[in-house]
């Protein structure tokens, strides 16, 4: 039987690893290599790293570094930033990442993701929806790109449609006022998603313990649950250490 | 020793790495020199099928491999397109596959997926092995192996079923004929369950 995926989700700024909150306040947590190292040894099911500095200095990905993480990971990768054209994605892949992530790219022009599709296979092509509440009378979902800065004036919902006639292979929503609380996921946004696009769908933002993730579990079902602060941090005062459920604590409990 | 293809399709460095760490030799092959004296080979596989097969086409491997593989009968092990590649021909692309074994590859039905997601397959899922126990020695079959994909290889004789998954329906997740095993799943990122499943092959 298909299993729900539980994803730590790293950002790496500055070559280092690091923790955001609302994407603000970049606390250093690590190294990427070692980060991986430790999840090896953790059997994580996937894993997500997302290079947060490539778009906003409007720079090509860091292939060095990818090759270094893909070598590395003997789970599935996904790797994200600064993705541009399809020879990025071709070279990603080839350097070993199983999953390409976009984001400002495909949502300036929604054409790459059919050429990308069609040079890696669109089961491996994931758009990553940054999103927040803006509006000061009306409050709507808007996507936002280059980490958080740029806004784009698309709805999410808006976007998602788009996204589901295009055959995309997973789309990683991430909730940017949720991001480093550690207060829940938030189901509410998730579920209109869920309703909207047929395919692969991980919830990213907001999880601060298992039971975050088991309450999406028993929602949806068949989801990728992706955490970024309760996999490097550890009680309340947030010390960093890198951890993850077994097996048995994660699929007993669920 | 084992050799893994390099056409310019797959994860050749995961691979290559469970093989550094289970002290197993290997090489990785790109020229049809490399490939003369192969003794297990494995043909990896990301991408789409045409994509693949294109690279498979220029990399000027393809003669070499089938002959090791059909005339000195040399053990083979492809994994996801790897496999793909040898059944006779893929929706999904237009170029012919290599035709080792009977079988068409067909894109999944998304009307008899019940549940979202419904396209790809992708996760953590579950294997029932139907022959070559061989392969799977020590593999936790509960836990299973990473997939990634939206097609799969059907309509082949039912003496080359090696495994078996589900996902809306049952389909072939893994086929075999004498020399020739192929996985639709990753081994390669398969934590300890894919080390066992690589580390078995290299004792077939």
């Amino acid at each position: 039987m298909l299993r729900p995926r539980i994803i730590p989700s790293l950002l790496v700024h500055k070559k280092g690893l690091v923790k955001t909150v609302g994407f603000k306040q970049s606390k250093y947590v690590g190294d990427p290599i070692n980060a991986v190292k430790i999840f090896n040894e953790k059997e994580v099911d996937e894993l997500i790293v997302l290079d947060i500095d490539a778009s906003v200095e409007n720079r090509s990905p860091d292939f060095d570094m990818i090759k270094n993480l893909a070598t590395e990971c003997r789970m599935p990768f996904c790797y994200g930033g600064g993705v541009k054209t399809v020879d990025h994605a071709i070279k990603i892949v080839k350097l070993g990442a199983e999953k390409v992530a976009l984001s400002s790219s495909v949502i300036e022009n929604t054409q790459l993701i059919k050429e990308i599709g069609d040079a890696i296979g669109s089961q491996s092509v994931v758009v990553v929806l940054d999103y927040k509440k803006s509006g000061l009378l009306v409050k709507r979902l808007e996507l936002f790109t280059h980490n958080g800065k740029k806004s784009t004036g698309i709805n999410l919902f808006d976007f998602v449609k788009i996204l589901n006639d295009l055959n995309v292979g997973e789309i990683v929503l991430n909730s940017i006022d949720r991001d480093g609380t550690m207060k829940g996921y938030d189901i509410e946004v998730s579920k209109k998603v869920r309703e909207i696009f047929d395919g692969p769908l991980t919830i990213l933002g907001g999880a601060g313990k298992l039971e975050d993730i088991k309450e999406i579990v028993d929602e949806f079902k068949i989801i990728g649950a992706a955490a970024g602060s309760l996999f490097v941090f550890k009680g309340k005062y947030k010390a960093v250490l890198i951890n993850y459920p077994s097996h048995n604590e994660l699929f007993n409990e669920i | 020793m084992i050799t893994i293809i390099d056409y310019g399709s797959g994860n050749i460095n995961a691979i290559s790495n469970i093989y550094d760490i289970l002290k197993i030799p290997y090489i990785i092959a790109s020229t049809p020199k490399q490939l003369e004296n192969s003794e297990r080979i494995i043909l990896p596989g990301v991408g789409s099928f045409d994509h693949c097969m294109d690279n498979l086409n220029r990399s000027g491997l393809k003669e070499i491999l089938t002959k090791k593989v059909m005339i000195d009968k040399v053990p083979i092990l492809g994994i996801c397109i790897g496999l793909h590649l040898m059944a006779e021909k893929s929706e999904e692309g237009k170029l012919l596959g290599l035709g080792w074994i009977k079988g068409v590859v067909k894109k999944f039905d998304k009307n008899i997926i019940r549940h979202k997601p419904k396209m790809p397959h992708m996760g953590w899922n579950s294997v029932k092995i139907i022959n070559r126990l061989d392969l799977f020695k020590g593999v936790n079959l509960d836990k299973g192996f990473y997939f990634i994909h939206s097609y799969f290889i059907d309509n082949l004789n039912k003496e080359n079923i090696m495994t078996t998954t589900n996902y809306g329906n049952t389909f072939v997740s893994g086929i075999h004929s004498s020399n020739i095993l192929a996985v639709q799943f990753h081994p390669e990122k398969s934590h300890s369950n894919g080390m066992k499943l690589l580390k078995n092959f290299s004792k077939i």
